[in-house]
């Protein structure tokens, strides 16, 4: 008589547009408690959303910056990097210096186009009573077009032997200000140190490695070895003639200060590539942090969903209980609370995520000079993770209706 | 076509045991009208949660058109209610955010009937039950009257062979409460088995067999 009976009703799930819009229904009913909810929900996800967003635009704004260099530059560092395993040496064996003569020496390098030297400290610059700490860098005539520099007004520095310590300067935008006011600074001579300079050029405002080119100095390599009293450089920047011959023009570097330092391989040399992948992966590394923090929104947004979630089983029970009287089973209650709880928190994903994209726009707006931009994958994590949220928090309440007793759910109140 | 063999149901209320149902025994054939009598707190609605399968009893043994049901598991018990039983309440238990229309359907959206097959079935039972003009209103749009028309459609699109009714004119007027019985007694007509719980005696009266029920026995059956 069983068997008979499965013949006599057959079983069709429940179809999925039913179940849709009666979790829908249901979900929408009481106003109150769903609007409190969705913006947790919302406000939880737009945090994300904004979060891996900033963090991604400041990944591209640093990565931007150092692309502008060109693919074809190498930096070389004095001292032995730990790339090449161990750590580096800290103490007992010091590095050999690398001198301008080192750098003289990489020009002759086939696929050297240019090499520019770098000697930088910070000095007090002053003219008359006015006094400013600046960035001071030693470097030579090639920097201009290895770091694709811009003047404002004068010329850079003189081409010509690196030895040269010429008593002359150019000075970005910010120092001039302040140590200038309005005054032309073209031909005016200032004092770094104990030594004085003419300013032969200001610099166009500016972002380079990093550095704030308003805020720095640059004069003679030679001229800048004497004001520090130092004779080794701080780095050598060399531009390749073929961003092809990377690997080549790096180990022709090495082979060549290896031979002027007695067989020691003492520097580093990096490129921009090698450069990228670290700041890519810092700020990676950076952007998921971040957002792991916003995502403890997510689960606080969770747990309101649970709380609204149960306060809904405890409100309904009767329903539950009629539900169970014409025929519902345990996994269909369990699903139709499952549903519910989803359709919660994927509305509040969506207005969560319009959030993010207008307030993305709104700090567009509020600084134009930085390129904001939503994070392509951003919006699909956060409404997954909003999707997995509703889900995981919506188990508990939805068993706890299916597991109720019909009779004990009907009784009168 | 409903057995009940030594129906026990202890329920544990506070650190005292209260017996609902002591050795229960009643059977049924098709198409009887029957009415469950007795003083509250007498058991009558616990037989008819047991006879519902809205509760399982402690022991004893229960069999519907053949079937052991009381042996079922769960989801098997839930198949049964859904084809076999259809519940009228005295809080007519209408979900309150859906239509009378929505109402109606919603034993046949949970088994699975196409939207268009079930618009057919309800918009038959709306007719029948004289509610044509009522599909679209929600419960606290109609009388309680409407109301229980609106439950005993529902209870009844499935085609059940046996209908239970939780005083089903508890809460209503006069006349009310007799236009609701007319319709059920008019279901039983049509060969469906009928059982009323009620206090009402007057009610009672009206069905051909009388179980009055004290104490959690069957104290009566005539």
């Amino acid at each position: 008589m069983m068997g008979n009976e499965k013949v006599a009703h057959p079983e069709y799930p429940m179809q999925i547009r039913d179940i849709l819009s009666f979790s829908l229904h249901a979900a929408t009913a009481n106003r109150g408690r769903t609007l409190l909810m969705l913006l947790a929900m919302a406000i939880a996800v737009s945090s994300v959303v904004v979060l891996i967003s900033l963090g991604d635009s400041a990944r591209h704004y640093v990565i931007d910056q150092f692309a502008t260099l060109g693919t074809n530059l190498l930096i070389v560092l004095p001292g032995r990097s730990e790339t090449t395993g161990g750590p580096p040496p800290l103490l007992g064996e010091t590095p050999r210096d690398l001198t301008l003569d080192d750098a003289m020496a990489l020009t002759r390098i086939r696929t050297v186009r240019r090499v520019s030297s770098i000697i930088a400290g910070s000095a007090l610059v002053s003219v008359g009573h006015l006094e400013r700490e600046l960035l001071v860098l030693g470097s030579t005539s090639e920097l201009y077009e290895i770091r694709h520099l811009a003047l404002n007004q004068g010329s850079f520095l003189p081409q010509g032997e690196p030895t040269r310590a010429e008593a002359v300067c150019v000075i970005g935008q910010k120092g001039k200000k302040e140590l200038f006011g309005n005054e032309p600074a073209i031909g005016q001579w200032l004092r770094i140190g104990d030594r004085r300079f003419r300013v032969i050029g200001v610099l166009s405002p500016g972002v380079s490695l990093g550095e704030d080119l308003g805020e720095v100095v640059i004069i003679p390599v030679a001229a800048a070895q004497a004001l520090f009293n130092r004779s080794s450089l701080f780095r050598v920047l060399v531009e390749s003639t073929n961003s092809e011959r990377m690997e080549q023009t790096r180990q022709a570097i090495l082979d060549t200060i290896r031979v002027r330092h007695e067989g020691e391989d003492d520097i580093t040399v990096i490129t921009q590539d090698a450069v990228l992948t670290t700041f890519d992966r810092i700020f990676k590394a950076l952007t998921l942090s971040v957002a792991g923090i916003a995502a403890i929104s997510l689960v606080v947004a969770g747990i309101m969903i649970m709380n609204v979630m149960l306060v809904a089983v405890s409100n309904r029970r009767a329903e539950i209980g009629l539900l169970k009287a014409l025929g519902a089973s345990r996994t269909q209650i369990l699903g139709l609370f499952l549903t519910e709880s989803t359709i919660l928190s994927s509305i509040g994903a969506g207005i969560g995520l319009i959030l993010a994209l207008l307030g993305m726009r709104l700090a567009a707006f509020l600084f134009p000079e930085f390129p904001l931009h939503l994070a392509p994958w951003s919006s699909t994590i956060a409404l997954g993770v909003a999707l997995i949220t509703g889900i995981i928090f919506g188990v508990l309440p939805a068993r706890r209706a299916a597991d109720l007793e019909p009779a004990f759910a009907l009784a009168r109140r | 076509m409903i057995n009940l063999q030594h129906i026990e149901r202890v329920f544990q209320v506070g650190d005292e045991e209260v017996h609902a149902l002591r050795d229960v025994s009643m059977t049924a054939t098709g198409g009887e009208y029957i009415a469950i009598m007795g003083p509250s707190g007498s058991g009558k609605s616990s037989l008819l949660n047991i006879l519902g399968l809205l509760d399982r009893p402690d022991s004893g043994s229960y069999e519907l058109d053949g079937t052991r049901v009381s042996e079922l598991d769960e989801k098997e018990q839930a198949r049964i209610r859904r084809h076999k039983i259809g519940f009228v309440f005295q809080f007519f238990h209408l979900v309150p955010r859906l239509t009378a229309f929505v109402n109606i359907a919603l034993p046949l959206m949970l088994s699975g009937m196409k939207q268009a097959e079930r618009q057919e079935r309800v918009t038959t039972a709306l007719a029948a039950f004289g509610l044509a003009n009522r599909a679209q209103h929600r419960p606290d749009q109609l009388s309680g009257g409407q109301r229980q028309r609106v439950a005993i459609a529902r209870a009844t699109i499935m085609q059940p062979t046996v209908i239970l009714a939780d005083e089903p004119t508890g809460n209503l007027d006069r006349n009310a409460g007799i236009e609701v019985v007319e319709i059920l007694e008019e279901l039983n007509r049509q060969e469906i088995t009928l059982i009323i719980v009620t206090h009402d005696p007057e009610l009672g009266k009206r069905a051909r067999r009388q179980i009055l029920m004290v104490d959690g026995r069957i104290e009566d059956d005539r």
